[in-house]
């Protein structure tokens, strides 16, 4: 068990530079996702942990040891990889053995090991199997079972789910929390699915173009987003983000339609001043059919026309045209809706966020 | 009839002339082998007849028994023959495979300068006869005193062997996912122990069709053996065929039992070397 921690840590490629100084303390035995759209640098950085790629500048600590230059077999960390990277030759029990071989353990040991981490996941009936003759999610188990094995200080997760259908996956995430409830590790998880990185983590750290957007609770990045980019890209579906401008107590979109300046942020905004408006789909509903109610919160509403509906059973998602563009709204307890139709729209401002258009930071209120 | 009888005969018949089609094709790729051994079998009158002669009248192993039976009587020194061969073949081959392992490796794994133009030379060293080349080659061997001996024939042989040991084998290493021999690395490997363990018993067929057919090429090349060798110090199996031809006549029978006596360990060893030919080893190592 240890800490992980990275201090201005950069990556080049030549003269591209594809992860640029960040900064991370991963608390001993939390479980930490990197989330990030493709090519954000999170799986660069994990490789940079593991060793499998050298830092281009700055350091990386596991527990109290610098390891900037160590092999990955001395760093004592463990990886699943997206591929799974089973050894093809090797049985399960093989694969799932052989660090331990590798480190010259005698052969009691190491079945021993190979027996228990196989009770932990279930694999004791397909231990003398090849990989071959396993599927997607039996692989992922025993490449699970063999970063288990080795006990290390520190568990890296390349997006090991990205790879199964959407049921197995949801199945394997609840496997890997009860794992992780279970061994008590450091553990590392590099994902581009949201949902994985909030179910999952302690604290979830979202990248963007080699940079760090923002580390928090699954709660705090959803609930106070930093940026418009983590706005955007936390929740499902996304926020509804608006360009407008400040005018009069009033936000001014631009083919003229207006809401009301959100009271809260009256003080952090200046007449004229371009921002970013956001409203989650949650905090955005046809009327009578909120997620809220109640006094403490200041509703707005306006007739539009819907655009589509898409049922989900329990709920439907309206879009309904407002400001020129169609905004996200989530109806619960839902009736029929049919395109065209104009509906009573309640937006709930004391939930907005209000990002300033230049800098995209959140504008405090 | 219906139409689905129809389509059921259609397709026996198609599958009777596929049948048919592949045994013939084999026919014509094995009539030339099984003549060789008939010829070396039976005496001259009958190899020359015309019309040729199919079932052999009588089968004598006169060839055999000649050729082992020394100089003077009409055997040639087969067995240095055979030791030289093996010799040259098994040594070149070795070394074109280590050679051509870490060529393949290289080429397969790591970003280099001219990457791509230097692979482009390798082929390209193979589009040239190597008839072409004996003439030179016996000048150079000639001027550093090489003629004649194992190392002088040794060499050629892996310079014909490794541009394609090494083009057979970063295929195979190729299809290796890079992601096992990280994987190994995190398990604790060095980078060494990785390919050791891992990546190479992966690329072991590839290894394995690459060394067949490096000894097969060093074990019937003639045209540069016929150059470089003089004696029975140097002199291979192909060029051992010549012994029987003299100024007016040519002892076809004994040249085909000599050729015989050839087949035979190279046809062994691809027997013992094919079942590692296994190709689809590396299913099951990632997402497939």
């Amino acid at each position: 068990m240890a800490t992980v921690s990275l201090k201005n840590l950069v990556k080049n490629y030549g003269n591209l530079e594809v992860v640029h100084s960040i900064d991370l303390e991963v608390e001993d035995r939390e479980f930490i996702a990197l989330v990030g759209p493709s090519g954000c640098g999170k799986s660069t950085s994990l490789r940079m942990i593991a060793g499998l790629e050298n830092i281009s500048g700055g350091e990386i600590r596991i527990g109290d040891r610098v390891v900037n230059d160590l092999p990955p077999r001395q760093r004592n960390i463990s990886m699943v990889f997206q591929s799974y990277a089973l050894y093809p030759h090797m049985t399960v029990a093989e694969n799932m053995g052989f660090s331990l071989k590798i480190a010259g353990r005698p052969k009691s040991e190491i079945e021993a090991a190979v027996a228990e981490a196989a009770r932990t996941l279930s694999l004791e009936n397909l231990l003398e199997r090849r990989p071959s003759q396993l599927s997607g999610g039996q692989r992922q188990r025993v490449a699970m079972g063999r970063a288990i094995v080795r006990n290390p200080d520190v568990f890296l997760f390349d997006e090991p789910l990205s790879n199964l259908d959407a049921k197995l996956r949801m199945q394997m995430r609840t496997e890997i929390k009860k794992l992780h409830a279970k061994v008590q590790s450091t553990v590392i998880y590099v994902t581009h699915d949201q949902v994985e990185a909030m179910t999952l983590s302690d604290r979830i750290v979202i990248m963007r173009d080699g940079h760090i957007e923002q580390v928090g609770t699954p709660e705090e990045v959803f609930k106070r987003p930093q940026t418009r980019f983590v706005a955007g890209f936390i929740g499902s579906p996304t926020m509804n983000l608006r360009e407008a401008t400040v005018d009069d107590g009033k936000l001014a979109f631009d083919n003229g339609d207006t809401l009301p300046l959100p009271p809260q942020f009256r003080s952090a905004v200046t007449a004229g001043q371009k921002v970013v408006f956001g409203l989650r789909p949650d905090d955005l509903y046809p009327a009578g059919h909120g997620l809220h109610s109640g006094e403490a919160h200041d509703v707005h509403t306006i007739s539009v026309p819907v655009s589509i509906t898409e049922p989900l059973g329990n709920e439907t998602l309206v879009f309904a045209e407002f400001a020129g563009e169609d905004w996200i709204a989530r109806m619960l307890n839902p009736r029929d809706l049919h395109p065209g139709k104009k509906i009573d729209l309640s937006f709930d401002l004391s939930q907005a966020h209000l990002f300033d258009a230049g800098t995209e930071k959140i504008l405090r209120s | 009839m219906d139409e689905n009888a129809a389509h059921r005969l259609k397709s026996g018949l198609l599958k009777a002339g596929h049948l048919i089609g592949l045994f013939l094709a084999m026919a014509i790729i094995c009539l030339p082998g099984l003549w060789i051994v008939l010829s070396s079998l039976r005496p001259t009158v009958e190899i020359m007849a015309k019309p040729p002669v199919w079932i052999p009248q009588q089968i004598s192993f006169d060839a055999y028994i000649a050729m082992f039976s020394g100089v003077g009587q009409g055997g040639i020194p087969v067995l240095e023959y055979f030791r030289n061969s093996i010799v040259i073949s098994v040594t070149s081959t070795v070394i074109a495979l280590a050679v051509g392992m870490a060529g393949g490796y290289a080429f397969a794994r790591y970003r280099f300068s001219f990457k791509s133009s230097i692979f482009l030379g390798f082929m390209l060293t193979r589009t040239v006869p190597g008839i072409a080349l004996s003439l030179p080659l016996f000048f150079v061997y000639a001027k550093l005193g090489i003629i004649d001996t194992h190392f002088g024939l040794i060499l050629a042989y892996v310079a014909l062997n490794v541009p394609f040991t090494i083009w057979l084998i970063d295929g195979f290493f190729r299809q290796v996912p890079r992601d096992l021999a990280e994987a190994a690395q995190i398990d604790g490997c060095t980078r060494w122990q990785a390919f050791w363990q891992v990546e190479f018993p992966l690329a072991r067929p590839g290894i394995a069709s690459a060394g067949i057919f490096a000894f097969l090429i060093s074990w019937n090349e003639f045209a540069l053996a016929s150059q470089l060798t003089r004696s029975t110090n140097s002199k291979t199996l192909p060029v051992g065929l010549l012994d029987y031809t003299a100024e007016f006549t040519i002892d076809w029978r004994g040249m085909c039992a000599l050729a015989v006596v050839m087949i035979i360990p190279a046809l062994t060893l691809t027997f013992i070397v094919q079942k590692h030919l296994v190709s689809g080893l590396t299913s099951g190592a990632v997402k497939g």
